[in-house]
């Protein structure tokens, strides 16, 4: 597997605090027949951003962005993540041993093969040092390939 | 009481000769010693010859608020500085301020005289003790109402702004009866009053002269109802000599124009054309007497009609009417001078946001606030909360450090703003009326 399998493209969009915004998001990818794996928001009072992991994510930006939203491509990293007590904490004490800082994570609903999925954010600098700082700790990366078809 | 009833009074007709005689002598003075008139006149083809009626002065050139920039520092001065006496300069917020200069016959003849004038259209007489609470220093507000004040013979106490609640111990203990200050300072003041539990019947103030920005009915009531006091609009502009160039006595409404000394026009601010009485369009103003610092059809941008009807308080003067906007889209938050174009600067500078942009205006108890509200860009770059807060953050303090007030920065989405064809509408003003 290749590096660049291993990073996620997450489809980021830049959402005011007004009625019906994160619906008009959900209808442009639903009409075009995109799929959504896996979303996460996060807000202030006045605007939010919405993460979204989706089949094909450089379709779903064309059409957010022809659609008039702000839209940005973030690279992640999707862990398979033992779906036990102690599970998470386990990856998360490997970042911090390797003083990798996650800017933010999400679980997708669903499992792979009965473990968790959990996408990470950290750093675009410190992407690669990453992905080998979790090779060598044996944590397996779900590639790319996979959570689009997930 | 009317400070200077001869001039003040006087016949319509004889007042019209005197302006004559004074035009024509202020531009022949000009044509000698201010190459900038002289060459605008001579490219404009007149001399000071064409000027047989008053009618004539529509022929020459305006002077534009960007002629006096252009020859900064000194430029536009008919005198000597030896024979200037004093230095004022406006309240611009970057780049260079307007600098205008006086000599002792400007002070003591024409502004002291004006302010005098003012001072007695708000009721004053030399028993009032004149509580001046405009700012002292290049702000021509401080130091010009104070010499007028003396002149009339007032007690003159030169507070200048700040420390309110100083201000109103001043005021009860010495018995003040007439305040001078801008509008938004006279609000602070009432509200300060109401604070600390003092009525209108335990402040001595009679009268109030409030001047220098723009203001409403609606602040007028409030100030008038809190000190007790009758307020009245006074109109003056750094370019022509600061207070004193117009002021609204008991009928109120409308200010009397000193048109013996500063000349007006309207005009229609795109072709030019002087307008007729009633119409609203841009006031223009000659200086007919000032020497160190005249000028020639001044456009002051600020929008107003005239009248010559005679007023019933005995005053032949021409008057204006409170002025109702500008001509172009300065705005004045919190006292200071904003133009749209020096927020659109900073805006440009930053890659995260598109260049549209717009302003919302406010007012949250007396202070102005200004919302900029900005696209971010259809490719944003930060996806997390910190970063764009971040960007909220740094272009907020951009904007303080550029116009010298702090702002809201808000983040819209892309195509939020709208867009129009030709000029744009950047400014939504929601301060009207309280």
């Amino acid at each position: 597997m290749s590096n660049s399998d291993k990073i996620v493209q997450q489809v980021s969009v830049f959402l005011e605090n007004k009625s019906g915004r994160l619906a008009e998001v959900c209808s442009t990818l639903g009409d075009n027949g995109i799929n959504i794996r896996a979303l996460s928001v996060a807000d202030t009072s006045d605007f939010g951003i919405l993460r979204l992991i989706v089949d094909v994510p450089d379709r779903a930006t064309e059409l957010l962005q022809q659609a008039g939203f702000s839209v940005g491509a973030t690279s992640v990293i999707a862990l398979e993540v033992p779906d036990r007590p102690g599970g998470l904490a386990a990856v998360l004490k490997t970042l911090q041993a390797g003083e990798v800082n996650v800017e933010y994570m999400y679980a997708f609903v669903g499992t792979h093969g009965g473990e968790a999925v959990v996408i990470f954010r950290v750093a675009d600098e410190v992407l690669d040092h990453t992905i080998e700082l979790l090779q060598n700790a044996q944590i397996p990366i779900l590639p790319a390939s996979e959570v689009y078809a997930l | 009481m009317i400070w200077d009833p001869k001039h003040e009074c006087m016949d319509i007709e004889e007042r019209r000769a005197l302006q004559l005689r004074r035009l024509r002598e202020q531009v022949a003075r000009l044509w000698v010693n201010v190459p900038f008139y002289r060459q605008k006149w001579e490219a404009a083809g007149v001399t000071p010859d064409d000027l047989q009626s008053l009618d004539d002065l529509r022929r020459f050139p305006f002077t534009e608020k960007d002629d006096l920039r252009k020859t900064y520092p000194f430029g536009m001065f008919a005198t000597p500085l030896e024979e200037v006496v004093r230095i004022h300069a406006s309240s611009g917020t970057t780049g260079k301020p307007i600098v205008v200069g006086y000599c002792k016959s400007d002070v003591t003849d024409i502004w002291a005289e004006t302010i005098a004038r003012t001072i007695c259209c708000g009721g004053g007489t030399s028993q009032d003790i004149l509580h001046n609470a405009y700012g002292y220093g290049l702000f021509t507000g401080g130091l010009g109402v104070h010499y007028g004040g003396e002149l009339l013979g007032c007690t003159v106490v030169p507070m200048s702004a700040g420390n309110t609640q100083r201000q109103l111990m001043m005021m009860c203990d010495l018995g003040a009866t007439i305040l001078a200050s801008t509008p938004s300072y006279a609000l602070t003041i009432a509200d300060a009053a109401e604070e600390m539990g003092l009525g209108p019947d335990d402040i001595p103030l009679k009268a109030g002269l409030f001047g220098a920005e723009p203001w409403s009915e609606g602040s007028r009531q409030v100030v008038e109802e809190k000190l007790g006091i009758s307020a009245h609009d006074i109109y003056g502009l750094t370019e022509i000599i600061g207070p004193g160039v117009a002021a609204e006595c008991e009928v109120k409404g409308m200010m009397h124009v000193f048109d013996d000394h500063f000349l007006p026009e309207i005009i229609d601010p795109e072709t030019g054309e002087v307008l007729p009485d009633g119409e609203t369009g841009e006031l223009v103003f000659t200086t007919l007497t000032k020497r160190a610092f005249p000028v020639i059809r001044f456009r002051t941008r600020d929008i107003t009609s005239l009248t010559h009807e005679p007023c019933p308080c005995g005053r032949t003067h021409a008057r204006i009417a409170r002025i109702t906007g500008r001509t172009d889209d300065m705005l004045i938050i919190r006292g200071v001078n904003v133009f749209p174009s020096q927020i659109e600067d900073v805006l440009t500078s930053f890659a995260e946001i598109e260049p549209q942009y717009q302003l919302v205006l406010t007012r949250k108890g007396r202070l102005d606030q200004l919302e900029v509200q900005v696209e971010v860009a259809p490719r944003f770059f930060s996806d997390t909360i910190g970063g764009l807060e971040q960007l909220e953050q740094r272009i907020t303090e951009k904007l303080y450090s550029t116009l010298g007030i702090s702002v809201t920065v808000r983040l819209v989405e892309p195509k939020t703003i709208e867009r129009s064809i030709g000029k744009a509408k950047r400014i939504i003003d929601l301060r009207e009326e309280e």
